[in-house]
């Protein structure tokens, strides 16, 4: 197959970092003014894991995949793939260091007067691989990604989804040990978007992949992500494995990974705004917290998803008019719930 | 009829004729493999040495893309002939005939043409440049394997555009001495007031310019496989300025 199933031999061992990002600078000279494009970017991706970059536009998610690719160089700072530093490498040495990183575009980027088969092979080419070789490597990819059968096709006959899978076949030919995705779904509609994700994914799990996905869009995460980090002005301002960000009540990735309607309180009533997960209450909290009060409670926004395999769910609730809040928050607290007041945490 | 029996009786045309079109097809043949050979090696380097290119070297690009490109390109080319007899006596051995020709019409033509690769090279999106060189490609390997074969249908356009140049350019240089048709039209049409003769050369040359740009597309239509084969012909055109044609 295309990489050996590393077994990890003791479990509990700290785990390998495939991609190691630190201190990341990139500052750009725009007449006399000095633009700050990433600010001291910091970050570690374990083997075989999937960790996701979101952040809006201009927060420095191009800038980063260029630097991490060093088709810009970084003006300070490191880039480690599987310990080799990239940063400090150059011509061959970079050139055999980006052989071990497989790419995916927004746009898939083939080449127009390529077939799929010889998209395919064009980085088995430019290395120097005999026809049989390539060959046998073009098809077992091809399989691999669902194209059999596409092979004489140019880009120019193939849909957007199916020229992304010839763009992921491409980035795997290498056999790398991380594939980095920019923007891999954001050119393509939803029902394409979930069947390039089920493939990353999937892909992940058997080649032993470590992947970088940076992305804008929040469902990208929610999909396939198991951690991810959010970019704001060149920085990471929050990170973390997506349980963990998930469930932390008031973060601006919980927000919006579990978003809530905005909806106007009714009356005069005490809004809260709890956070429960499978890990932490598995019991019906609410109904027992209006039981035990004997209260009325109104739910005015909910969400409720299951992300990384544990469900999460976030709501707004009023209390009735007069209800002193504070029992209702320890109690709900105790049973391991998150809660603030609208606008503030509570305690 | 005497047009029509003009055109089977008239010396210049049953004998000087065919000469004519041979030197025609020589010149333009020699120096269009001479132009393609100088000029695209000299449009891929405009392309790849502008600052932001694959290796930028801005003094050296500029001196070139300032100095060759542009100042040959501005000297008109009837004079910039004239002034290469010279180099051209010292290339071939001889100031006049159609292999003399070639020197100044590949000169005159090598900065035309050089620019039209360099237009063309720069519809390649950025994005295909990057993939290669993520995938470790060489600046040789990306010259040979994405710039090229990725323009061709721009690179086939620009050289149907500069063949039909040579064609026009050959032509004035028939006025000193290159011969073909252009020397043809001038010594007979012109000087001897032969209107068989003149009206002639015209349709051959419109003929041949039909010829190439006929050929140039389909071509083009061929290695063209950016679009649906119906897009092929449109876009062909897209890097042809008007050329004028004639003596």
């Amino acid at each position: 197959m295309l990489a050996a199933a590393d077994q990890d031999p003791v479990p509990n061992q700290p785990r390998i970092h495939v991609i190691t990002v630190s201190d990341l600078r990139k500052v750009y000279r725009q007449g006399n003014r000095e633009i700050v494009a990433l600010d001291g970017v910091s970050l570690e991706v374990p083997k075989g894991s999937i960790h996701g970059i979101v952040g809006h536009s201009g927060a420095g998610k191009s800038t980063l995949v260029r630097c991490l690719t060093l088709l810009d160089s970084p003006t300070s700072g490191s880039v480690s793939i599987n310990g080799a530093e990239l940063s400090a490498a150059r011509d061959a040495d970079l050139r055999s260091a980006r052989r071990r990183i497989g790419m995916i575009f927004q746009h898939a980027n083939l080449m127009d007067s390529r077939t799929t088969a010889q998209n395919v092979a064009h980085p088995l080419e430019i290395v120097n691989t005999s026809k049989d070789a390539i060959s046998t490597k073009v098809n077992e990819l091809l399989k691999l990604v669902g194209l059999e059968g596409f092979e004489n096709a140019y880009p120019s006959q193939l849909s957007g989804g199916q020229r992304q899978r010839v763009g992921i076949a491409r980035a795997l030919a290498s056999d790398p040990d991380v594939l980095l995705c920019d923007e891999p779904t954001s050119a393509l509609d939803p029902k394409t978007t979930e069947e390039i994700l089920v493939l990353i994914k999937d892909l992940t799990k058997r080649l032993q992949l470590t992947v970088l996905i940076i992305t804008h869009e929040m469902h990208v995460v929610k999909r396939v992500c198991d951690s991810v980090s959010l970019l704001a002005a060149g920085r990471i301002v929050e990170h973390g494995p997506l349980r963990e960000v998930a469930a932390s009540l008031g973060s601006e990735l919980s927000r919006t990974l579990l978003p809530l309607p905005s909806a106007e309180p009714l009356g005069t009533g005490v809004v809260l705004e709890i956070l429960f997960s499978g890990d932490t209450a598995s019991e019906p909290v609410l109904t027992a917290a209006a039981r035990r009060f004997n209260l009325d409670l109104n739910v005015l926004a909910g969400s409720v998803e299951t992300l990384a395999g544990t469900q999460f769910g976030h709501l707004r609730i009023q209390l009735p008019a007069g209800t002193d809040a504070g029992p209702v928050v320890e109690y709900l607290h105790s049973q391991g719930v998150s809660v603030r007041t609208a606008g503030k945490d509570a305690a | 009829m005497n047009l029509f029996e003009d055109l089977f009786s008239n010396p210049a045309i049953t004998k000087a004729l065919p000469e004519a079109i041979g030197e025609t097809l020589l010149m333009v043949g020699i120096s269009g493999v001479f132009t393609v050979l100088i000029g695209l090696p000299l449009g891929i380097f405009l392309y790849t040495s502008a600052p932001g290119g694959l290796r930028p070297l801005p003094v050296t690009n500029r001196i070139v893309s300032d100095i060759v490109v542009n100042i040959t390109r501005s000297i008109p080319f009837a004079i910039l002939m004239i002034s290469l007899i010279p180099l051209a006596r010292i290339i071939t051995g001889t100031s006049i005939g159609a292999l003399a020709a070639t020197v100044s019409l590949t000169i005159g033509t090598v900065p035309f043409f050089a620019r039209l690769v360099e237009t063309a090279l720069r519809d390649i999106s950025s994005g295909k440049i990057d993939a290669a060189l993520v995938m470790g490609s060489t600046r040789m390997q990306i010259v040979r394997k994405v710039l090229v074969p990725e323009a061709l249908p721009g690179l086939v356009a620009a050289l149907t555009t500069t063949m039909v140049t040579l064609v026009g350019y050959s032509a004035m240089a028939g006025l000193t001495g290159g011969g073909g048709l252009g020397q043809l039209a001038y010594n007979y049409g012109y000087q001897r007031f032969n209107t068989t003769v003149m009206i002639v050369t015209i349709v051959l040359i419109v003929i041949l310019v039909q010829a190439i740009q006929w050929i140039g597309d389909a071509v083009a239509r061929r290695v063209d496989h950016r679009s649906a084969a119906t897009a092929g012909s449109k876009k062909s055109r897209r890097h042809e300025p008007a050329t004028v044609v004639g003596v």
